[in-house]
């Protein structure tokens, strides 16, 4: 789920064939110099024990120079072979469509922010972590960071590209394959970089309209008393102060959203899997889980932890 | 005399009781003087060089204590051995160590003690410098370590990138800790490449023309002048730019107020991509004498391995890009650093078919050197390879940042780098102490050490290509991570156990390890045809060169020129290409400046991490310090002519 080994796009494909030939030169390359290496080394010439220092005949001496010759024009003729496959897969992959879905993810220490533009305001979608991506659809990621370096990394789709500080970059892949790849953070970010993944989820057509359309929905009233005892909780002990709850009075910007927060399979940049207990544990103490997260820890009773982990349960 | 005999040089017209009678002044007049006095003072080459020699080593041992400590961490997923703080500061403090504090001191410690002797020089021309770096370095080592033991080591990784090094992410004093290390070792690898390319330039034997200069002498000179043109934009960039970015807000790169964040990465590396090269070539340079000794044979293609050395450094100032190819940087642009970092490979594999044709053409004889030659060659063209599949950008843009260009780097380091290195001790250990190392801990070592490297880096290659990132202190178990990391920190077992085998062997044979005698090894190079360990004045004569491998060459014994003076320290200069005899040149003694001016600097750099007025305080002290070296400088220097065997006067230029 993880790899170069597994490619699920074009972009990928296109890598990982390029990786299996410059394999097979690079094996061969390595296993006839070493042979001849090995071979040399080990084979005395001449008398045995001898220390007499040898001298070349002029004949022997010519024979070695034009091996020698012969064996770095090969080295040339391989690289040339290498520059020019790698070229060709450079030059595909830099080509681009317009028709595409455009998505744009801001690194954060350590989290990363998804959002889908439009131009209707009631369509855009704000998530955090995981990127939902329609099957065969060319996707244009857009970067950018909030603060330090970070790399933008799914193997399974595309090479990585850094997100530099004052500069615009995007990574383009088409999913071809379903399935649920994960991603991390390349770049060395700081404290917690080792914990900064996140899940490109690829779905055909319709699952991913349907998500799209569920996510652009505003959060839905609590209907029971102890997610009502939630919502109260969680509007008025500061956690609305840094996150975003669309229907809501909860309207931070400096943490992810949470509008859906029920919805995602893992919280934490995916670090824990989305349940209960682990949203309890993330919210009684996040840098246990994540050394320098910017969240303060909320030492909440049991009773009221239960209510707030009960309202964000109601947030699908 | 000492155990130099008439055998290998001739002393002409010399008898045997002048001979004695001269040797007993140069001793008088070379020798440093006993106690922590001296101990501080001396500027003797091979003194100091022995002590860089050890320092470094240690520092090798050091860095290997913190990989030791990584690969505790990583061996199993979501392990709590080391938080991610102490993590931080243990990668960023073994890469800093092993590149700044080991491998290129290592490199230069080697030349700074072997150049003078493998061109028959009685010490480097600049004595004191040589000194003043050394000390330097070891205040350098002192500042590093102590913020490690106190917690304030750096912590942002040895590439310290902008904005994340940054007082905005990076507040405290541990990234100042850096940028003025950093300061410290720029210092003093530049002292000992001045001082090598004036020695090499100016100090070679009577007839040693540029065509016979021994390939170890070539590599050492080719990465003194790459130190020249590379070190100054680290010095710039981290002592200028990114302290000056801390301490007073210059803001260079700081995106916010218009600074550049990929320029500290070009700053970074149009350094960092040279300095690979630079702990690589000399490490080339030693496998060459290694291969022509035990294949007894000069070897082929000497002029092939020149160019080679030369191209590799013209070629690897423009490679520096590579290192960027995931940044949002031009695709063009991209390319020509991909051609680049493709032809570079061409240099390296000439010399490694001349070693190849050398061993093929000779009679190999697979002694602990040689062993460490072949390790070599098996472990680093691995790495060669991977090099050059990263210069592909499409696949560096999937490898770049992964556990992949660990496995690389390491490949090419610990075997294009460590390797020789220890063939090179093994080599020239009966030079340094008398005494031969031990053959059968010598293979236990060599073949653990083989195994280890391979079984500790291989398969980080399987790891990044399964999506394991650089710098990280843990990993989730669903990663599918944990078996090979595992396999990887039981190889870096292995590795630690050669290196106390590696260890074990030198303090034994150290103490009762078999003499060597001037010349153990029946090799060509003039640092075999002194004692062993060399007497203070290296050659109580100048000796007189006709071909490139003199000991072997020469039917009888090799001529010498006289006429230095022996009652004070008088160095014999010679013309650059063709090495004729130009004149007799004074040679310092012993002095405190550059110990105190070490100190001073010291005082200046470390300082200027707490409070400006240090800065102010140290540069007094250190003035006062240049006026006391400068005070004792001014004896008048000697330039005479002096007298060949055949008893001609060269006159002075």
């Amino acid at each position: 789920m993880h790899s170069i080994f597994d490619p699920a796009s074009p972009e990928a494909m296109a890598v990982t064939r390029l990786w299996w030939w410059l394999f097979g030169a690079g094996l061969v390359v390595w296993l006839g110099v070493v042979a001849v290496a090995v071979r040399a080394g080990l084979s005395a010439h001449g008398a045995p024990g001898s220390d007499e220092i040898i001298h070349d005949a002029p004949g022997t001496a010519r024979r070695v120079q034009r091996v020698i010759i012969a064996a770095v024009l090969s080295t040339a003729v391989i690289l040339a072979a290498i520059l020019v496959y790698s070229f060709s897969v450079g030059h595909a992959l830099a080509q681009h469509t317009d028709q595409r879905l455009v998505i744009e993810v801001t690194g954060h220490r350590w989290w990363w922010e998804v959002r889908y533009p439009s131009a209707d305001p009631t369509r855009i979608v704000t998530t955090a972590n995981e990127i939902h991506v329609p099957v065969g659809v060319p996707v244009q990621v857009r970067l950018a960071s909030d603060d330090v370096i970070h790399s933008f990394w799914a193997p399974n789709l595309n090479g990585k590209r850094d997100i530099v500080p004052g500069y615009a970059s995007a990574l383009w892949f088409r999913a071809d394959t379903p399935g649920v790849y994960r991603g991390q953070c390349a770049e060395f970010c700081g404290l917690s970089h080792a914990k900064m993944a996140f899940f490109v989820i690829a779905q055909p057509r319709a699952a991913f309209d349907a998500w799209y359309a569920g996510t652009s929905r505003p959060a839905a009233t609590p209907t029971d008393l102890l997610a009502l005892r939630g919502e109260s909780l969680f509007m008025h002990s500061g956690c609305a102060l840094c996150h975003n709850i669309a229907g809501t009075t909860a309207g931070g910007q400096a943490a992810p959203d949470l509008t859906h927060v029920a919805g995602r399979r893992t919280i934490a940049a995916g670090m824990l899997d989305n349940t209960p207990q682990n949203i309890a544990r993330w919210i009684f103490d996040p840098s246990v889980i994540k050394p320098g997260a910017r969240m303060p820890s909320f030492h909440f009773p049991a009773d009221e932890m239960n209510a707030v982990v009960a309202y964000l349960e109601t947030l699908k | 005399m000492s155990a130099l005999g008439n055998s290998t040089i001739d002393g002409g017209a010399l008898a045997p009781e002048a001979m004695a009678q001269d040797a007993g002044a140069l001793e008088r007049t070379w020798s440093t003087k006993p106690g922590v006095w001296g101990w501080v003072c001396t500027v003797d080459h091979k003194v100091i060089g022995r002590r860089y020699v050890i320092t470094a080593f240690a520092m090798f041992l050091a860095g290997g204590i913190e990989a030791a400590l990584m690969r505790t961490q990583l061996a199993r997923p979501e392990n709590g051995f080391l938080g991610a703080d102490r993590y931080n500061q243990i990668f960023t403090t073994h890469g800093t160590t092993m590149m700044f504090l080991f491998a290129v001191p290592m490199m230069t410690a080697m030349g700074l003690y072997f150049v003078p002797l493998m061109i028959g020089a009685r010490s480097v021309a600049f004595p004191r410098l040589n000194a003043f770096g050394y000390w330097t370095y070891l205040v350098g080592i002192g500042l590093l370590y102590v913020a490690l033991l106190t917690n304030h080591a750096p912590d942002t990784g040895w590439f310290a990138y902008v904005p994340l090094s940054e007082t905005l992410y990076a507040p405290g004093h541990r990234v100042d800790v850096w940028a003025q290390l950093v300061t410290f070792t720029e210092i003093a690898a530049l002292c000992a490449a001045v001082n090598i390319i004036v020695t090499v330039f100016k100090m070679r034997a009577p007839g040693m023309s540029v065509n016979r200069i021994p390939l170890f002498v070539w590599a050492q000179l080719v990465v003194a002048f790459m130190i020249v043109f590379a070190m100054p934009a680290v010095a710039a960039g981290s002592t200028l730019m990114l302290a000056a970015d801390r301490a007073i807000h210059m803001q260079w790169f700081i995106p916010a107020r218009g600074g550049d964040v990929l320029l500290w990465q070009h700053i970074f590396w149009f350094f960092g991509h040279p300095e690979v090269y630079i702990i690589f070539l000399p490490a080339l340079g030693m496998v060459t004498p290694i291969v022509e000794t035990f294949c007894r044979r000069p070897v082929v293609g000497y002029g092939a391995i020149v160019m080679a050395n030369i191209a590799t450094a013209f070629f690897a100032f423009g490679l520096w890009v590579h290192h960027m190819f995931a940044t949002p940087l031009p695709e063009l642009g991209d390319s020509l650093f991909t051609a680049a970092s493709l032809v570079i490979a061409i240099p390296s594999a000439v010399q490694i078919f001349c070693w190849i044709a050398t061993m093929w053409t000779g009679r190999p004889r697979l002694t602990v050197p040689m062993l460490f030659v072949l390790g070599f060659l098996f472990t680093f063209i691995n790495g060669g390879i991977t090099g050059v599949m990263l210069a592909s950008v499409p696949f560096d843009r999937q490898a770049h940042d992964t556990f992949f260009v660990v496995a690389h780097l390491h490949y090419v380091l610990l075997g294009g780098g460590v390797m020789p290195l220890f063939a090179g001790l093994y080599f020239w250990f009966p030079k340094f102490t008398g005494r031969l190392l031990r053959n059968g801990l010598g293979k236990w070592h060599f073949w653990l050490f083989l195994i280890g490297v391979n079984v500790t880096f291989f398969p980080m290659h399987i790891l990044g290509l399964d999506g394991m990132p650089r710098r990280i202190y843990t990993y989730l178990a669903s990663t599918g991570w944990g078996p090979l990391n595992l396999l990887s920190s039981l190889g870096a077992a292995t590795i630690a156990i050669s290196v106390i085998i590696f260890l074990v062997n030198v303090v034994l044979s150290w103490r009762g390890g078999a003499v060597a005698g001037p010349n153990p090894w029946g090799a060509s190079g003039l640092e075999w045809a002194t004692a062993s360990p060399p007497p203070p004045y290296n050659f109580a004569y100048p000796l007189i060169v006709s071909s490139a491998h003199p000991l072997w060459d020469a039917h009888a014994a090799l001529p010498v020129a006289t006429g230095l003076r022996t009652d004070r320290r008088e160095v014999l200069t010679t013309t650059t290409f063709d090495a004729r005899p130009d004149a007799r040149h004074s040679s310092p003694r012993e002095s405190i400046w550059p110990f105190y001016l070490a100190l001073c600097m010291g005082v200046v750099f470390i300082g200027s991490i707490f409070r400006p007025y240090w800065v102010l305080i140290g540069t007094a002290l250190s003035l006062a310090g240049l006026f006391g070296w400068g005070w004792q400088s001014t004896r008048p220097i000697e330039r005479e002519r002096i007298a060949l065997p055949n008893g001609a006067l060269v006159e002075r230029t």
